[in-house]
């Protein structure tokens, strides 16, 4: 599994990196986790709002700093489709 | 409390609706009481200055956590992507009115401004039209609204409203007129064009009032320090300050006071909590509503950090006729403020 967080850096975005790691760790899966920071990348994925969270290169959330539960419920959902 | 905003956030706004206007009305017996408490002379400068503060901070941060949370249903309604859809091929002007009025209500953070502006323009949404967009965005929202009818009257706010429409109206109208695109970056034009985000799935009552509460959560929780510092300042100017100096400062009669205010606006950053009770206390010294109007403006509207982040998809050219057709609406405004009130 492949996550991206998308954002130039901001408070929001970095918030949203940790909660993810977090999230990782307490379902004991191991992914690589990329920041992105280029604008060109972040665009190219679609989204108007930051931080955006990208797993396996589709985007789940733009905008919003998701609580660890539901990252955690995402990431179950990716897993068993996958 | 965020557990039971999740799970029952119907039940909650009804129980804490009855919680906040007690509230509200226990706030003047409670600045009262505190002064008489402390033991403080009456009609002393530190008196006013304790009494402002004290009844000032929690009178602003209620005002604030209500509107916050309507603001974040009405805001539930709408999203970028459907904002660019209603502004995708709009003409000048009708395009301008409608960008403006929906920079007031759609969810927008400057730290956003990057994949906005590249989202609207490739879009097809016009230059100008876009440009109204991020003008009112940050300029009119509902923090500055709250303090503003707060410490002023709704007279005030409806003004700072109205004029802040103006502004970004005919800013984004003249941007529009000057067929600036080719100083757009390169780059923005290349971005591949990626399928639409995600879909906007439809949200029920429950999570719209859900959305209200993480709303209040997030914008009171970031707002509150700067608020809280901005009454200090305001509670000193109130208690220290002589009348005078800011009449002879930022008076009607200073003429050069209003492009002055601005010049210093705009490179200082700070949000409406922090800068608009500080602009009450000016006031109260004697400032001109004029030069009170465009300071604050300018500190809100253009910042620094916002123009840095946009001169990543945006040449220098445009990005000063950006801050100089803005700069140069809100001087105007301060002016005829001075002059007609």
């Amino acid at each position: 599994m492949t996550i991206k967080i998308l954002g130039s850096g901001c408070m929001n975005c970095r918030t949203l990196e940790q909660r993810t790691k977090e999230a990782l760790g307490q379902l004991g899966i191991s992914a690589d986790v990329e920041k992105v920071e280029d604008y060109q990348r972040i665009a190219s994925y679609g989204i108007m709002r930051t931080p955006g969270l990208v797993i396996d290169e589709k985007v789940v959330s733009a905008g919003v700093v998701l609580p660890v539960e539901k990252i955690k419920e995402i990431l179950l959902a990716r897993r068993s489709g996958a | 409390m965020s557990g039971l905003a999740a799970r029952h956030p119907v039940g909650l706004a009804a129980a804490s609706a009855p919680v906040w206007i007690a509230l509200y009305l226990s706030l003047q017996p409670v600045a009262d009481g505190f002064v008489t408490l402390l033991g403080l002379a009456p009609a002393s400068s530190s008196t006013e200055a304790v009494r402002f503060f004290v009844y000032e901070v929690p009178k602003v941060l209620l005002l604030l956590a209500a509107v916050v949370f309507f603001v974040g249903i009405v805001r539930s309604y709408f999203s970028p992507e459907r904002t660019r859809r209603l502004l995708e091929g709009r003409s000048l002007l009708g395009g301008n009115v409608l960008a403006s009025l929906l920079g007031i209500v759609t969810p927008f953070c400057s730290c956003s401004a990057v994949p906005l502006f590249i989202g609207f323009v490739k879009a097809g949404v016009p230059l100008g039209v876009t440009f109204s967009f991020l003008i009112a965005a940050p300029m009119i929202n509902e923090v500055a609204v709250v303090l503003l009818a707060g410490l002023f009257g709704w007279q005030t706010a409806s003004l700072y409203v109205g004029t802040g429409l103006v502004i970004a109206i005919s800013s984004g109208f003249i941007i529009g007129r000057l067929k600036l695109e080719r100083y757009i970056e390169d780059w923005v034009h290349n971005v591949p064009t990626a399928a639409e985000g995600q879909e906007d799935s439809p949200l029920s009552v429950r999570d719209r009032v859900r959305t209200g509460f993480d709303a209040v959560h997030d914008v009171v929780g970031k707002v509150w320090p700067y608020l809280v510092v901005g009454i200090a300042v305001g509670a000193g100017i109130h208690g220290y300050v002589p009348e005078d100096l800011m009449a002879d400062l930022m008076g009607r009669s200073a003429w050069w006071s209003v492009p002055a205010a601005v010049l210093i606006g705009v490179p200082l950053y700070s949000n409406a909590a922090g800068i608009i009770p500080i602009v009450e206390a000016l006031l109260s010294k004697g400032a001109a509503l004029g030069t009170a109007l465009a300071f604050m403006m300018s500190v809100i509207g253009l910042s620094l950090p916002e123009v840095i982040i946009l001169r990543k998809v945006l040449k220098l050219p445009l990005i000063l006729t950006f801050v100089g057709i803005v700069a140069g609406g809100i001087v105007i405004v301060g002016y005829l403020f001075n002059i007609l009130l």
